[in-house]
């Protein structure tokens, strides 16, 4: 849904790469491809480099207005195995949007910890038993490693606020150098959580403060997502995925659903989510 | 299809792929208390909901897998998720 | 055309300039880095219009190039040894998408223990990977085949990348006198890239797709007939650089006093000179009847050719710079190989030689014409320093 929001705003006048992972195996089954805009997948830790390398062959071929670059990767391929080229793609300015679709696992190898793996959640690799509580590292602060880099735009968003996705994708596109947005998006086998629920389980992520929605504009925070009055605490947000489940039936889940509430408290004072407003009818919202 | 230079496709050929046949579920448009807020259309993950007029909406058999999202966020629940009897 | 006293790195620098690449990506690695940095100073001069992409290594290198490519820009890269391994993943990328990247290989060895001296074993090990790969006696070879190499990449019926490899050091960093292809000659040449399919809005394609067990052999069948196929065009394109450029350089083989040859040396670049010092010298003081066989496309390996000229000999010495532990020389396995089954009853011996920039001298040559009836079951690892052996404890 992360990429068909992307697409739909970026129109058809794109190069896209992508990085190995769910998004490229199920879009590019041969002979078959679902993608309607110029597509190239390489492998699993080369999506910005390879969109660099596009980039320069439209600037060096004069093809510049022909098409805008956008890179996409998982967790993995941007934040893990990926880091290095998305790095080098910053650092060296390419006019590239880099689109991070985290669904805070190795979601297509079969649920396995990555650098966005969440605190406690329970991952293949990471699993939580009689001696674990799950994952025991927070998650990589992508935007800030971005950010460093200097790239000029920098935002996160969520599949539960669409047009907000739509809105941020095009915003970036009129932006000249690197552009990272990165996209909260649900798994539900991963997370076990309920298909139908998607977008009610991504708005809660924001609500709780677990998520942070914001952007930030030559390395300063310019906008964030206000999070309701009246805080949700983050059992609500925990209590409806799986991969969080053992930190209801264990002895001494309370304790580590603190943490993560910490984890959530911290998020809304350094971002500055605290809202004014009440939520209006959960609708999903733009 | 032949393979070409190593496995090159032209774009849009997964529309002969009818996933619908994978769904279990699939949404009926009650059509009784429709705003016409097209919430339906944009959380499809599938661009499966199609506007057929003025607050009618039906779903694409071709690849609507029945996740059910579109019955969820409707503001109005005018959608409903029934078992398809195939 | 010019003729100028030239590094070696500096003639690959100007011939690839004159190939109108639009897309460079490079990561400095010793011995490569002369390329690299003459090709900077062009367009930070305004003499070679290019972008030229500083990556961080030589994985992102190979993947610009690949992204570049595969957008319709003629692409130039060039490694050595650790990077070469580094950028193995994308290596075989490219070649499974058909895209016509040129890269200079440096041959430097590889690591551990670390070596920044020459031998083959970089291009060697990664054989597999479905690029041309042609292989350089001296720096007018070298520069001369990096022109026919973009020829040969971008021909329709090849879309294959292609490696030329030049001896690290011996190559890459000596003098010679070269003669340089003007930019008309180059322009009269070498065509446009103009590829049928290539990343564009206007006629989307996919790339990089996933083929189950329904396909994937038979796209690998693809690669491999490609491969094999363009020995054709590597001949044909040495021909027509004769006849443009006025001189010969390129194909397949090529033979030194094999006619009569009962003795014939096998070998892949730059010794080849010194093994046909060591052959003039025998012929001249003793008459003896030995030859040279040149193997320059390494990949496609010309069974056909080396078998035919290699037939008539009693003894066959090939000269490896490259190994594949455990098992022999890699180039003495594959020239064995193409006796399976023949007719001819030539003795076949491997030597493992100048492994990690080791020198090889003319009298090396000759002890080893003279060994060739020594046989035991492995290949003979050549002036190999038996005082550094034996040690147990540090």
């Amino acid at each position: 849904m992360g990429a068909r929001l992307v697409l739909d705003a970026a129109g058809p006048n794109i190069i896209t790469t992508d990085a190995t992972g769910c998004l490229e195996v199920f879009t590019t089954r041969w002979p078959q491809s679902a993608w309607g805009v110029p597509f190239i997948h390489s492998l699993f830790e080369n999506s910005a480099a390879v969109a660099a390398g596009i980039e320069s062959a439209l600037k060096a071929l004069g093809r510049t207005d022909e098409a805008k670059v956008i890179a996409q990767g998982g967790d993995g391929g941007t934040a893990d195995i990926g880091l290095q080229c998305l790095s080098g793609m910053l650092e060296r300015g390419h006019d590239v949007l880099y689109v991070c679709y985290d669904n805070e696992a190795y979601m297509n190898t079969g649920v396995q910890r990555s650098g966005l793996t969440p605190f406690d959640c329970d991952t293949r690799t990471s699993p939580s038993g009689k001696a674990s509580w799950g994952n025991p590292l927070r998650k990589k602060d992508m935007p800030a490693i971005v950010a460093a880099h200097g790239a000029p735009y920098v935002a996160t968003a969520s599949i539960a606020y669409p047009k907000d996705v739509e809105r941020k994708v095009k915003k970036a596109l009129g932006i000249k150098g690197p552009k990272y947005i990165q996209i909260h998006v649900p798994c539900p086998p991963g997370w076990k959580s309920e298909p139908a629920l998607t977008i009610k389980v991504a708005k809660l992520a924001v609500e709780t403060g677990l998520y942070p929605v914001f952007e930030m504009e030559d390395g300063v925070v310019t906008k964030v997502r206000k999070i309701p009055k009246t805080r949700k605490p983050v059992t609500e947000y925990l209590k409806v995925q799986g991969r969080f489940k053992h930190l209801f039936k264990k002895p001494g889940g309370e304790k580590e659903i603190k943490k993560i509430q910490q984890i959530a408290d911290e998020n809304i004072e350094r971002y500055g989510l605290a809202g004014e407003k009440e939520p209006v009818a959960t609708t999903t919202q733009t | 299809m032949k393979v070409i230079l190593g496995g090159l496709i032209k774009s849009g050929t997964s529309r002969e792929n009818h996933t619908g046949s994978w769904r279990n579920y699939r949404p009926v448009y009650k059509q009784k208390t429709c705003i016409d807020c097209n919430i339906c259309i944009t959380v499809c993950p599938d661009s499966c909901v199609v506007r057929i007029s003025e607050k009618k909406f039906d779903f694409d058999p071709d690849y609507c897998k029945g996740c059910g999202m579109c019955a969820e966020e409707c503001p109005v629940n005018d959608i409903e998720m029934i078992l398809e009897e195939k | 055309m010019a003729r100028t006293f030239t590094e070696g790195s500096k003639a690959v620098a100007e011939v690839i300039r004159v190939c109108r690449p639009n897309v460079v990506s490079a990561y400095p690695i010793t011995p490569q880095t002369h390329i690299v940095e003459e090709l900077s100073a062009m367009v930070a001069n305004g003499r070679l219009k290019a972008e030229s992409v500083n990556v961080e290594s030589e994985f992102s290198a190979a993947s610009v190039v690949l992204g570049a490519s595969a957008t319709g820009a003629r692409t130039y890269t060039a490694t050595t040894s650790q990077g070469m391994l580094l950028m193995t993943e994308v290596l075989f990328n490219i070649s499974g998408m058909r895209l016509p990247v040129v890269l200079t290989c440096a041959n430097r060895a590889v690591s551990a223990p670390i070596n920044i001296w020459n031998d083959q074993q970089d291009s060697i090990s990664v054989r597999d990977a479905g690029w041309i790969q042609l292989y350089a006696e001296d720096i007018q070879e070298a520069a001369d085949l990096h022109l026919q190499a973009f020829r040969i990449a971008e021909h329709p019926d090849v879309l294959l990348p292609v490696m030329v490899c030049m001896d690290g050091f011996v190559l890459t960093h000596s003098y010679e006198p070269v003669d340089l292809v003007s930019q008309e000659e180059a322009d009269e040449f070498l065509p446009p890239y103009r590829p049928e399919y290539y990343l564009t809005p206007k006629d989307p394609l996919t790339y990089g797709a996933m083929l189950g067990p329904e396909a994937y052999m038979e796209s690998r069948y693809q690669l491999d007939k490609a491969l094999r196929d363009s020995s054709r065009m590597i001949v044909e394109v040495a021909g027509e650089f004769k006849k443009k450029i006025g001189r010969y350089q390129g194909a397949l083989i090529d033979t030194y006093k094999t006619e009569d040859a009962e003795v014939i040396l096998v070998a892949m670049g730059s010794v080849l000179s010194t093994i046909k010092e060591a052959v003039d010298k025998l012929r001249d003081e003793g008459g003896q009847k030995v030859g040279v066989l040149k193997v320059r496309s390494f990949r496609p390996f010309p069974k056909e050719e080396v078998y035919s000229a290699l037939e008539g000999a009693s003894d066959v010495l090939v000269m490896d710079r490259a190994f594949s532990p455990g098992s022999g020389g890699v180039l003495t396995t594959e020239v064995k190989a193409t006796f399976c089954g023949r007719k001819s009853t030539a003795n076949i011996k491997g030597h493992i030689i100048g492994l990690g920039g080791r020198d090889m001298t003319v009298e090396s040559i000759l002890n080893v014409i003279n060994d060739r009836a020594v046989v035991s079951g492995q290949d003979k690892v050549v002036d190999l320093n038996e005082s550094l052996l034996g040690g147990q404890k540090l």
